[in-house]
């Protein structure tokens, strides 16, 4: 091939590279539809949490398309976009689809991810486009009034914190009881885990336990020291804060130290099967977190396998993932999403909705008793109501599971956390960041 | 030194040829928002121009003076780390002063890890440039003080405006960055010509006779280590600000130390332009490969996680291919083709 030649087709296929890039002309049309961008990360390190956490996600609304006939008639269009879990590509994703796409209308973006849920709050503001987190969002954003645009739903650290504590002293016997025990928290050393040491240091002034802090750092393959410590100041119970690998490490370490299973109590992120297997008989009677029960005994779990995965729909390849606390993740997450347009749909009619009538309705959710029965999720999701003061929603609540050595049993009914104990901490820190971005706060009107 | 095209002092006319292009370019770029959408802005050409300005950054020490560098993100991340903490702390300070003042941190910083390549040479001075890459991830992500001790160590843009012209939007972002990035290549072309510039590139293709002839290796290379970072500090600023608008001390890692340094191998060491095609390439071929995939049906490959390995394989084999066809780098894939044109229609005239 001659130079000339080389150069010219060179420049033939960036002239098609443009083409490409530009234009999305050649897909099929979406006019009429809500589109529902995926970010996936079914590359990269955290790609075994999200393949059974995609497929609970599409198959419900591939189940709400396909069986109910679309939310209210609507249909959904699901469009996949990989970020490989980087801040980058996630960008990219959101670029892509923050506009809708050929005609299907967007109106809330789920990032999948903590870091890019942050690096979007500017963009997001800027843009108009609702960006929603369950579970994993940030907690200042709680305040709507100074965050329009975040919806960290469902869940976040500080109640889990306070979630944790209640559990503890349920099983001391009381409040009282708190007085003089030692709680250790060890916490994989990141952003993430870092968030609880503020509310536990509230809590342990409230309650008068002893709040012992102990940080492991990424990945956290090495804890030996951190155990030795542990058995050293003679902590009562373990809260485990850990993420990957961090967690069966944690839990085969404290074994070979002889802490007890059944006295640590992992976080959400450290409450899957995946976390607990790996540790092998030491993960007998570890207790964990759950906001995303896991199990196939609930009426749309049941529902789902009948009309999705009996049928060859499921996005799963692997069917022993169904139920599992990430898919059942998956599962919860559609849900808010269907609930959130058939919130929208009460006020503006059956269509797709803009990002604007998106964020009117994702802050009018209201998914109370009733609805959670009609929906077939009892037990599974705790009623959840949000409005422009709570982003996150007004009744967090959390299950502890344990581990039998097989499968995840659950032990306690919903714990409610107390939203109004850090409430006034959470308002100053939104009033600060406002502050430091020139944010005029909103005032609730509704 | 291969910038310059072959000069033709008969024929030249009364105003440059390489001056009408140069002005052409700059129009060219200070016109790109009018063509482009936010997505375009956003997503394509603000992190492309970012990443071709750290591989200048690395190009100027890689390409030029010859040592060797896997800490290029660091370096960033200093420069985004000052800058954050120089808008916060430091308020009075206008942006472009800021972001001086973050690239000159960031030289600091590269003068003293410059320090081992007086002594050692090729990879164990790679080596010791890693010694920068994980020091300063661990201490802005061990020392909240760094990112105000927000919770989750992350750094957010402070209002970006300079002169009270708000820059937050996707256009104000892209003229931040397409700004600083012309003064800055300007920067490095006036270096590389310039007397420092020919004594880096005398130490690059033999040190031991650069110092006979008495050009003073070691200042050199340490100036060259301070340039370079000065280059990477005000990029690894504008990736944060300018293209992220947050980040955290994860964001620089080593493979973004990797993918600069592929930058400067794919689009050719010792050029200024190429880096940009070295950052096109490493930016666009990925998004690229995705959207082809929305185009093409590859359902018979059975799963979405398959095509995104795929993807990754299709662009492992560009590079390996590229590497092996063009170790130049695309720069110079791209100069010989104009020259292959120029004497054609020279020929055919």
């Amino acid at each position: 091939m001659s130079l000339l030649t080389k150069t010219m087709s060179l420049a033939a296929a960036a002239a098609m590279a443009v083409t490409l890039l530009g234009s999305a002309s050649f897909a099929e049309d979406g006019t009429g539809q809500q589109l529902y961008p995926l970010f996936t990360y079914r590359t990269g390190p955290y790609a075994p949490s999200f393949i059974p956490f995609g497929a609970g996600n599409i198959d419900y609304l591939r189940y709400i398309d396909e069986v109910e006939g679309g939310v209210d008639g609507v249909k959904i269009l699901v469009q996949e976009c990989e970020t490989a879990y980087t801040i980058e590509r996630g960008i990219e994703c959101y670029e892509r689809y923050k506009n809708g796409y050929n005609g299907a209308l967007t109106a809330a973006i789920y990032p999948h991810s903590s870091g890019l849920d942050v690096a979007l709050t500017d963009k997001a503001r800027i843009d108009k486009i609702p960006i929603v987190s369950p579970g994993g969002g940030q907690n200042i954003a709680t305040d709507g009034r100074v965050f329009p645009y975040q919806y960290p739903l469902v869940f976040d650290y500080w109640s889990e914190a306070q979630i944790i504590v209640d559990y503890i002293a349920q099983q001391a016997g009381g409040y009282d009881k708190l007085k003089g025990l030692k709680i250790a928290t060890l916490y994989h050393d990141s952003g993430y885990g870092r968030d609880t040491i503020e509310p536990l240091g509230i809590l342990s002034k409230k309650y008068g336990f002893e709040d012992i802090q102990i940080p492991v750092p990424h990945p956290g393959e090495q804890q030996q020291t951190q155990w030795q410590q542990i058995r050293r100041a003679n902590a009562d119970w373990v809260f485990l804060r850990g993420w990957g690998v961090m967690t069966p490490v944690a839990i085969k370490t404290a074994a070979r130290v002889g802490f007890p299973a059944n006295r640590i109590i992992g976080d959400i992120w450290s409450g899957s099967e995946d976390d607990a297997r790996p540790a092998g008989a030491a993960a007998n009677g570890y207790l964990a977190v759950s906001v995303f029960p896991p199990g196939t005994n609930y009426g749309i779990l049941k529902t789902l396998k009948a009309d999705i995965l009996d049928k060859g729909k499921s996005d799963l390849k692997d069917n022993s993932k169904f139920g599992t606390v990430y898919y059942n993740y998956g599962v919860i997450e559609a849900i808010t999403f269907v609930e959130a347009l058939r919130t929208g749909h009460k006020k503006f009619g059956n269509r797709p909705l803009t990002a604007a009538e998106g964020q009117w309705a994702l802050e009018n959710l209201d998914i109370d008793q009733k609805r959670i029965a009609e929906l077939g999720a009892e037990g599974l999701i705790s009623p959840l109501k949000t409005s422009i003061d709570n982003h996150k929603g007004e009744t967090i609540a959390a299950k502890i599971i344990q581990w039998n050595g097989q499968s995840w049993d659950t032990r306690t009914d919903w714990i409610k956390a107390d939203a109004s104990l850090f409430a006034d901490v959470i308002k100053a820190k939104a009033a600060a960041y406002a502050k430091e971005k020139g944010i005029e706060p909103r005032v609730a009107t509704n | 030194m291969q910038e310059s095209a072959p000069s033709k002092p008969l024929r030249r006319p009364a105003l440059g040829v390489g001056t009408i292009a140069v002005v052409a370019g700059l129009v060219a770029a200070f016109a790109v928002p009018v063509l482009a959408d936010d997505y375009w802005l956003s997503s394509i050409i603000i992190p492309t121009v970012i990443m071709g300005l750290a591989g200048i950054g690395l190009n100027l020490l890689m390409g030029y003076t010859g040592l060797v560098s896997i800490g290029s993100a660091a370096f960033m991340s200093i420069g985004a780390f000052s800058t954050y903490n120089l808008l916060l702390r430091a308020p009075f300070l206008p942006l472009p002063v800021v972001l001086i003042l973050a690239g000159l941190i960031a030289a600091a910083a590269g003068v003293i890890f410059g320090l081992p390549s007086l002594r050692i040479k090729g990879f164990y001075l790679g080596a010791s440039t890693l010694g920068a890459q994980f020091l300063f991830e661990w201490l802005f992500t061990n020392f909240s003080w760094f990112s105000n001790d927000s919770q989750s160590l992350t750094i957010s843009a402070p209002r970006l405006q300079i002169l009270d012209y708000d820059l937050q939007s996707a256009t104000g972002r892209y003229y931040l960055v397409i700004a600083t990035t012309v003064l800055l290549i300007a920067l490095a072309f006036a270096i590389v010509k310039s007397r420092v510039g020919r004594e880096w590139m005398a130490i690059r293709d033999m040190d031991v006779a650069a110092s006979v002839i008495g050009i003073r290796v070691a200042r050199r290379k340490l100036l060259s280590f301070g340039i370079s970072s000065f280059f990477l500090g005000i990029a690894g600023a504008l990736w944060a600000f300018g293209y992220l608008g947050t980040s955290d001390a994860h964001a620089f890692n080593l493979d973004k130390s990797f993918q600069i340094l592929f930058i400067v191998i794919i689009g050719g060491v010792a050029t200024i332009f190429g880096n940009f095609l070295g950052a096109a390439f490493i930016v666009l071929t990925p998004i690229l490969l995705d959207r082809l995939s929305l185009i093409i049906d590859l359902s018979f490959l059975g799963d979405q996680g398959a095509l995104a390995n795929l993807q990754h394989i299709i662009f492992g084999t560009i590079i390996i291919v590229l590497l092996i066809k063009e170790p130049d780098g695309l720069s110079s894939l791209g100069r010989r083709g104009v020259e292959a044109l120029r004497s054609r229609t020279r020929s055919s005239s």
